[in-house]
């Protein structure tokens, strides 16, 4: 056969500096932890992480060190453990990933970053269940096990319109945790800093924003697979100058290649939606099976999940509340289906691909008829694979590989 | 120079099948065996089977196309492998001129394949990571009740009162069988019940629009699956001929398509079968 010449997405320059930054924070957490000179708070990823940072604390988030679980491929072997101690095989494998690496003792950042011999220990755990009631329960196992306070915000679900009604509830919620946060980090609340911080998510967001959105141009410049590594900053660093410093530069060299007519996949021939959440422990093995059919995989909810246009530096905690309620994940199905359309459109979109994660039904908008109906709406054609985020035993490669293969081929020949 | 041939060839899990069609698309040759461990010696032992068939040398060759598992495995194609689905899709546009749905069942992979009117491919669906309805799952139930796979489709015909069977896993499925074993059924009935869980967990993947065509080896060994499957959608399913070829034959015409036959290039070294 002839040999296939491989084709691999381009490196994108600014990820070494994105890269030392993520160090910086990592060290900082640790030092912090170590030190004792901050209070640490553990935050969900989408919890009141403004509110954390204007208190001082140094936040870590555990959902960014599953991931780091899952893309080290260490997952699989700590999901076990803590199916172990009575968590099931079929609930949230960041949890479980997560718990099953602090029962080992071990933790991707040792071999990432010399110096550091653990996650950082909390001070204070907070959560959001904007995404889903796993978080609670993670930080509930952790608060039981080190002795610290869990607090958070338990938000509505399917969420269709945003109301006031939504918004007052949450900024409630949000207010009650102050007291708690300000008597564990020794410091009262200054409301400059906190504006300060949203005003910095902000600034952020829109910088995010505007990085995903250089994907519209044809040839794509960028790929989902490089969003979920960029969007790093994005996650742990929202609400620092850090995070706003470093899109700035990343934007630049993506707007370069687009003015340079320059594609993250070479011959760019189909333009792919991934809804749902990544395969960690195979984002290399997904670029580059997309980027061999010279699909283009561009744009996603998940890397869009960190855009909260409703951020405002002028009403910090009421638009805190308003910008977590907005997230798709705690929307109705009425409401994704139209945000889904709209982004179909926006990136002019040849087919969509649905991660069913077998332990992550939150982010999996594939079971309850949602691609039919988009299908049926756009005639955008959609794809539905089975995996995990982070339980490779959830994953497989031959099966996702001839599906992607026949839906680049159904798109290439004539829909 | 011979008559140009064109050849598709199907690597599955299971089994290899090698179809060589002329330019009219008409099947001169062709050959199954089991894959194996060795994906391109039996590849190439199948090409060779089809091209003596055929009655064509090897320099007829004029393209080939590989699909299946294990169609990165074989070094003699001339234009790049396609996937199954593709392959089936293209089977289908060939042979039937409307728009049908293909059921297609492999020795491990289900396919439900729409085609629109125009031979296009609408959408497919392949079974999950579960072996209920596949080739597999006959086979396992073959050897645990010792019974040849090849009985199997007289022995589903005798039967008067049929064993059903519930669950959605081939390992609970055994368990179940053994349980209607102990409980005295008669073998043709737990048979035409594993028949039965076949057929309905295919048909449940998907709705069933258009002219329902069945393919791949099951059916090719066991017609009584495709006589059961007219029943549960409620008009005849149509078994084709050569339905374990179907792939085989879809890659053929893929080669068929990306060839000139009036300028045949011919790149394959005679005696270069493998990998
Ligand atoms: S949304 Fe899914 S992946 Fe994220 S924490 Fe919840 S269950 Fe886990």
């Amino acid at each position: 056969m002839a040999e296939e010449k491989k084709t691999t997405r381009k490196k994108i320059h600014a990820a070494d500096r994105m890269n030392r930054i993520m160090a910086d924070y990592f060290y900082g957490l640790n030092e912090a932890a170590t030190t004792g000179k901050r209070k640490v708070a553990w935050c969900t990823s989408v919890g009141p992480a403004e509110l954390l940072h204007a208190l001082g604390f140094a936040v870590h988030f555990p959902e960014n060190h599953a991931a780091m679980l899952g893309a080290t491929r260490m997952s699989t072997d700590l999901i076990p453990e803590a199916n172990a101690i009575g968590y099931s095989p079929d609930i949230c494998s960041y949890l479980t990933a997560d718990i099953g690496a602090y029962l080992k003792g071990i933790t991707p950042l040792a071999k990432a970053y010399p110096g550091i011999a653990s996650v950082p220990r909390p001070d204070v755990l907070v959560y959001n269940t904007n995404q889903c009631r796993d978080v609670q329960d993670w930080m509930a196992w952790y608060s039981k096990r080190l002795g610290v306070p869990s607090i958070g915000v338990t938000s509505p679900k399917n969420v269709n319109d945003v109301t006031d009604a939504h918004i007052d509830d949450v900024t409630r919620q949000i207010e009650a945790l102050i007291p708690t946060l300000e008597g564990i980090a020794g410091v009262t609340l200054d409301m400059d800093r906190l504006r300060e911080a949203v005003a910095l998510s902000r600034e952020c967001t829109e910088l995010w924003k505007r990085v995903l959105e250089t994907a519209i141009a044809s040839p794509a410049p960028l790929t989902f697979f490089d969003g979920t590594i960029h969007m790093g900053p994005a996650v742990v660093l929202r609400g620092t100058r850090e995070a706003i410093d470093y899109y700035n530069v990343l934007l630049a060299e993506l707007e370069q290649r687009v003015t340079d007519g320059v594609g993250a996949v070479d011959g760019e021939t189909s333009r792919i939606y991934w809804e749902g959440m990544p395969v960690w422990g195979r984002l290399r093995q997904h670029s580059e099976l997309f980027a061999n059919l010279h699909s283009a995989v561009l744009a996603s909810t998940y890397c869009s999940s960190w855009i909260f246009p409703s951020f405002d530096g002028s009403d910090p905690i009421r638009s805190m509340a308003k910008a977590y309620l907005e997230l798709f994940i705690v929307r109705s199905d009425r409401y994704k289906e139209e945000y889904i359309k709209g982004m179909l459109e926006k990136f002019r979109i040849d087919g969509i691909i649905y991660h069913d994660a077998k332990t992550c039904p939150y982010n999996s908008n594939s079971r309850y008829g949602l691609p039919g109906r988009v299908e049926a709406e756009t005639g955008v054609p959609s794809l539905v694979i089975s995996g995990d985020l982070n339980d490779l035993r959830c994953v497989s490669d031959e099966q996702t590989k001839t599906n992607v293969e026949a839906f680049i081929e159904q798109i290439a020949e004539g829909r | 120079m011979s008559t140009p041939i064109f050849v598709g060839l199907d690597i599955g899990s299971s089994r290899t099948k090698v179809a060589v069609i002329d330019a009219g698309h008409q099947v001169l040759g062709h050959a199954v065996r089991k894959s194996g461990t060795d994906f391109s010696a039996t590849a190439a032992a199948c090409l060779e089977e089809s091209l003596e068939m055929a009655g064509s040398p090897r320099d007829g060759i004029a393209s080939a196309v590989s699909t299946g598992y294990g169609r990165a495995n074989v070094a003699f194609v001339t234009t790049q492998s396609k996937t199954e689905i593709g392959c089936l899709s293209r089977y289908g546009r060939d042979r039937f001129h409307e728009a049908i749905t293909i059921i297609d069942i492999g020795g491990q992979d289900n396919k439900v394949i729409k085609l629109d009117g125009d031979g296009r491919r609408a959408s497919f669906k392949m079974n999950r990571k579960c072996a209920a309805g596949t080739g597999a799952f006959l086979e396992e139930m073959s050897l645990r009740l010792d019974i040849a796979l090849e009985a199997m489709d007289g022995l589903a015909r005798q039967s008067t009162e049929m064993v059903k069977l519930g669950s959605y896993c081939t390992v609970f499925s055994a368990t179940e069988v053994l349980e209607n074993i102990r409980n005295g059924k008669k073998v043709p009935d737990i048979v035409k019940g594993l028949f039965y869980s076949v057929v309905k967990r295919v048909l449940e993947m998907d709705s069933h629009a258009g002219r329902v065509v069945m393919t791949g080896g099951v059916v090719a060994h066991n017609p009584y699956i495709v006589e059961m499957a007219g029943e549960m959608v409620g008009r005849p399913v149509v078994l084709p001929e050569f339905p374990q070829l179907a792939g085989a034959i879809g890659a053929a015409l893929y080669a068929l398509d990306e060839t000139d036959p009036i300028g045949i290039r011919n790149t394959i070294p005679a005696g270069e079968t493998h990998g």
